[in-house]
């Protein structure tokens, strides 16, 4: 009995685990959709979201070991704390920056190429990144704080125990979350389903020739898809961010998102929230019951096999598009 | 053209050279990667120490010292190559701040002649002299640490550790594995249980392992850990309301970069240090004097009086006092690595020479000999103020259960001596 | 004007195919061998060796391999760290279990081991295909550092799970343990390097190379023309697992000398084999040595140059390497996708030319 209610709480926690992973797959999921480009960075520009955030919160002088390296001077902050909805719109604005800067310098350049080619380009991108964002804000952890709340929710607490005669623990940050990921993604749907744009990002999607015929901007629909993921980055770097701290371990959840990927289909963003559940509840339930037998710490490699297993079985992912071959 | 770009490779790959006359004790740091925040602390209190006695007192026994230094990003393959490009230039002893790049020299360092000294890391059984002629890993190891855990849990208790449940949890690697023997042995010895929790690198994601120690409901959880795995295992215990003076992390878990990003909840977590923190001690003066003010601080002086700025400077001490000590010995000032280790076996650090440092009580005594090259192993408990954001000591130093750690280290040493083939020297 | 192939007259169908079909190239190739036998081997230090030529013939050594699968059979693999791993527990398993053999012979069994254990994770290649399958040799990386760190027996019960590489000697020379000379490590290295790379490239040109690059360009036609995807893909895991299984178990004995396997043989490796065979050049053997030589010697060159040359911080050198080496990444993708070999193969084209082009 208690082994059953054990497992009840852990596979809650799952739950709410799988949404946190689910977040970092959404951008993924985005970019592939709009521009068949698996983008690697996508970690990275959660760790860049993230140090960009704390760095304008806290008025930090961007380049300033740079800065003082090559000056002597011993510039420190401008002095300032940003509320942190301001911080965040700044952020925001920057990630658009970013896109645009991406798009111009990298994407462009790369059209038609094979898949594999642009993949690299975006692991040479997340080394970028990652170098420039230790070069902006400096390689220290960094405490993220936008205040949302951490720690024991007492309620669901008190109720499991008064039901079961055992408290569950959910962390309040991951309601949090999970209440953030469900508007994020009704968002993104809405936006895609009832907004000019969102149509011609799903008309890109389905075939670039033609969506170029009709008179879409490729290019714009790039930059616009490249924020949207950089946005979707700023809310998982910022989830992230506040449960470990921000610095360079940030950028590794991507190996996080990539089973979540695989299982749901590149292509899908239900398959990216479905993905998450059953990653999260599957890797916190086998280190529960078949952990402790075989030493555990089973959770990095698990995700991989459970998905690995699934694809078998299913080649394109949980939802992804069936996959079609002619010679 | 193409001659000419061969040229230049090869001018770049050759590492400039300090001038071959000074001491040489290169700093193999990491300020990048995963665990590039703690390593940027140690790096800088390493830095600064030479720095000031090249200000004050013109370097060691009037020899400057250099200290150039080499980024390993933590990374074994980086650490060779530091090491390969900075022994050409008569480095006198390494530091490498790594379990794995210890691992690494070890065997080389025996063979180039060169001391490694490694405090509170690397190769525990490294402390038997008779096998490792030239590491050296005083004031403390990862096995002193273990038994000094448990001697301030038996204190607590009363000399009795029965029936008590102990969880360990502990980074998934050499490092974290390192104390699990030592362990079990003395859970043999006090009638404790305990459990082993692994975290694989880098560890942000802990809620299965505290969700298993809020089932289990261990009396004690020891931690080793290091970088993010840290804080995010003091948050964890935060959100589940582990009792914090129960919680007690390895020195490597007990710096001011763990427990700030929790905030008020890391209040009263402890962990265990061999040396003093903060700036409250003498040598800060001339610090600021010759060092901060003149604006010659490693990266600006922003981490000065911290838990791993204290580590890396004390570990500097060690090594300029074992560097004084060979230059007696071999009545000369400009001395070679194989006097250096001469220098480091004969050391002996009191409290009164600390005193004359500038660092009263700042550490423990050391006092190595030919066959025991890790000191006393004494280590003392700090605990997390979170409202006045300090560490303060809270017990004197003490030593490990020698008893229970002497007979594995000989074991241990003595399967690497057949392993690679050493016959331990006589002492 | 001096690379020129006038006069050089192919005779027979033997010579046509031959690898080096021009007289010079032929030069280069044999002043390169003598120059890497006759000149390098006695001037070599600790540093040029530990620093850039071992771990240079190692990465080539598991460039080539990777590029047999990628490149040639185009299977996208992630699992090069993880197949690293295996070559060196084996190898160390091996030298600690019967000293008296060679320690040739145990790096080439660890080989063969890796080979098997690289087929096991090739049977998925199957069902799956481009990333899906990328990510799918992910579960091969992170399941076997997990069991290599956990399973004591591999690293022979030792308190931290560490691996030391005891002293094992060919011909009288020491070619692992600590005591080995700089020449000997390099020498060792260069030896298999060459081998395999011969090897190599007699299987891509061969029949079963053929059915590779068959699988690769598009496997269902390859299927219906009568190449069996299961032995192609198969074959192709296998003798790229076998690469890698030797550049592992070498960067154990005759480069690291310990290893730790989370650290050592990590995601990144399989990321960096796998940024040497895209810069090099996929489906190329000199593209793996040239990718090889470039992600091994450019950040030893930059960090140089950056601290050694200009005196910077090394946090900060530490960071523009980094962005550095993401921006030429990026940058190589940009002007020339197929990688240096390309890149080579223009410059001699333009090179017979010269100085008179149409």
């Amino acid at each position: 009995m208690d082994q059953l209610i054990y497992s009840a709480e852990i596979f809650l926690n799952g739950l709410m685990t799988g949404v946190m992973y689910a977040l970092v797959a959404l951008g993924f999921v985005l970019i592939y959709k709009a521009s068949g480009v698996f983008n690697y960075a996508q970690g990275v520009l959660a760790l860049f979201a993230a140090l960009t955030l704390v760095g304008i919160q806290q008025g930090q002088v961007p380049f300033r070991h740079l800065i003082n390296a090559i000056f002597g001077t011993h510039l420190e902050s401008f002095g300032w704390t940003l509320p942190s909805v301001l911080a965040i719109l700044l952020t925001a604005g920057v990630m658009v920056l970013l896109a645009v800067l991406i798009e111009k310098l990298v994407l462009q350049h790369l059209v038609g190429q094979e898949p594999i080619i642009l993949f690299m380009a975006t692991i040479g991108l997340a080394y970028f990144l990652e170098g420039l964002g230790d070069v902006m804000w400096g390689a220290d952890i960094k405490t993220l704080d936008v205040g949302l709340p951490q720690g024991i929710s007492e309620s669901i607490e008190s109720v499991t125990a008064a039901w079961f005669g055992y408290g569950f623990f959910i962390d309040r940050l991951d309601i949090w979350a999970t209440a953030i990921a469900a508007l994020l993604v009704a968002a993104l749907v809405a936006f895609s389903q009832y907004t000019k744009q969102g149509r011609a990002m799903r008309a890109v999607a389905d075939d670039h020739q033609a969506a170029l015929s009709v008179g879409i901007s490729l290019r714009f629909i790039w930059v616009m898809v490249w924020s949207i993921a950089g946005f979707v980055a700023l809310v998982a770097g910022i989830m992230w961010g506040t449960k470990s701290g921000v610095q360079f371990s940030l950028s590794l959840i991507a190996l996080k998102a990539l089973p979540v990927l695989m299982l749901g289909g590149f292509t899908s963003i239900p398959g990216a929230i479905v993905g998450g559940l059953i990653i999260g509840v599957g890797e916190k339930l086998f280190e529960f019951w078949i952990g402790p037998l075989i030493g555990g710490a089973t959770e990095n490699w698990f995700a991989y096999v459970l998905a690995l297993i699934f694809l078998v079985f299913r080649p394109q992912g949980l939802f992804g598009e069936r996959i079609i071959e002619r010679v | 053209m193409k001659t000419k770009l061969t040229a230049l490779v090869a001018a770049g790959m050759m590492a400039a050279a300090p001038a071959m006359a000074d001491l040489v004790v290169p700093n193999l740091s990491y300020r990048t990667g995963p665990y590039g925040a703690n390593g940027t602390q140690y790096a800088d209190g390493f830095n600064d120490y030479f720095t000031l006695l090249n200000e004050r007192d013109g370097g060691i026994g009037g020899e400057i010292v250099q200290v150039p230094e080499c980024e390993t990003a933590y990374n074994t393959e980086k650490g060779v190559e530091c090491y390969e490009s900075t022994k050409g230039s008569g480095a006198l002893v390494y530091n490498p701040l790594s379990t794995g790049i210890t691992y690494q020299l070890i065997p080389k360092v025996s063979v180039d002649k060169i001391p490694l000294y490694t405090p509170g890391y690397g190769r525990t059984s490294a402390k038997n002299g008779k096998v490792f002629e030239w590491v050296f890993n005083a004031p403390a190891n990862y096995w002193d640490g273990a038994s000094g855990a448990i001697n301030y849990l038996l204190a607590e208790n009363g000399g009795d550790l029965n029936g008590k449940k102990i969880a360990l949890v502990y980074h998934n690697s050499a490092y974290g594995k390192e104390p699990i023997r030592t362990l079990q042995d003395l859970a043999a010895k006090h009638g404790f249980s305990l459990t082993e929790i692994p975290v694989d690198a880098p560890g942000q994601e802990q809620k299965s392992q505290w969700l298993q120690i809020r089932r289990d409901k261990p009396d004690y959880v020891l931690i080793w850990g290091w970088g993010v795995m840290n804080q995010a295992a003091i948050q964890e215990a935060a959100n589940i309301r582990f009792p914090m003076e129960n919680f007690i992390g390895i020195w490597w878990s007990g710096s001011e970069v763990d427990v700030t990003p929790v905030g008020a909840g890391a209040n009263g977590y402890k962990a265990l240090t061999f040396h003093g923190v903060g700036t409250e001690y003498p040598i800060y003066g001339d610090l600021k004097q010759y060092v901060i003010d003149p604006g010659k601080a490693s990266q600006g002086g922003e981490h000065v009086g911290s838990v791993l700025y204290s580590r890396g400077m004390y570990a500097a001490l060690v090594i300029s006092e074992a560097i004084r000590k060979a230059q007696e010995l071999a009545g000369t000032s400009a001395i070679t690595a194989t006097q250096l280790r001469d220098g480091f076996e004969q050391l002996d650090i009191t409290p009164a020479r600390l005193e004359e440092l500038g660092l009263p009580d700042f550490g423990p005594e050391i006092k190595m000999t030919c066959d025991n090259h890790g000191g006393s192993g004494m280590s003392r408990m700090q605990q997390w103020d979170a409202a006045a954001g300090k560490w303060n000591l809270i017990t004197e130093f003490s030593e490990p259960d020698q008893e229970v750690l002497a007979p594995l280290i000989t074991e241990d040493s003595e399967a690497y001596a057949k392993e690679a083939g050493i016959t331990p020297r006589d002492c | 004007m001096i690379y020129r192939e006038a006069g050089d007259f192919k005779t027979g169908y033997r010579d046509d195919g031959q690898t080096f079909p021009i007289r010079l190239d032929r030069w280069g190739y044999y002043a390169a061998l003598a120059v890497a036998f006759g000149i390098i081997p006695f001037v070599i230090n600790d540093y040029w060796a530990n620093a850039v030529f071992v771990p240079f013939l190692i990465y080539a050594i598991a460039a080539l391999g990777l590029n047999i699968l990628t490149g040639y059979a185009g299977q996208v693999s992630l699992g090069t760290g993880g197949f690293m791993a295996v070559g060196a527990y084996a190898v160390y398993k091996l030298m600690t279990a019967f000293p008296e053999i060679s320690v040739v012979i145990h790096i080439l069994l660890a080989g063969g081991i890796t080979a098997v254990v690289g087929m096991l994770f090739g049977l998925p290649s199957l069902r799956i295909k481009g990333f899906y399958l990328a990510v799918a040799t992910l579960a091969a990386q992170f399941f076997l550092v997990w069991l290599f760190n956990k399973v004591p027996w591999f690293y022979n019960y030792s308190a931290s799970g560490q691996i030391n590489a005891p002293e094992r000697t060919v011909l009288g020379w020491a070619v692992t343990g600590p005591a080995t000379s700089a020449a000997g490590k390099y020498l060792v290295c260069l030896i298999f390097a060459l081998l395999l790379a011969w090897v190599a490239r007699n299987l891509t040109r061969g029949t079963l190379g053929r059915k590779w690059m068959a699988i690769r360009d598009m496997d269902i036609a390859a299927e219906i023309i009568g190449v069996n995807p299961l032995t192609a893909k198969l074959s192709a895991f296998a003798v790229s697992s076998f690469f890698i299984g030797v550049a592992g178990a070498l960067l154990f004995a005759v480069y690291l000398g310990a290893a730790e396997v989370g650290e050592a043989f990590g995601i990144n490796k399989s990321f960096l084999v796998l940024f040497m065979i895209i810069i090099g050049g996929l489906g190329s053997i000199f593209g793996s040595f040239a990718g090889a030589a470039f992600m091994v010697l450019l950040p030893v060159l930059l960090k140089n140059v950056l601290v050694g040359s200009f005196g910077w911080p090394t946090d900060l050198a530490a960071h523009f390497e980094l962005m550095i080496v993401g921006a030429l990444i990026v940058f190589f993708l940009i002007v020339e996708p197929h990688g240096l070999a390309r890149l080579w193969a223009l410059a001699k084209e333009k090179l017979r030319l010269w100085p008179f082009p149409h």
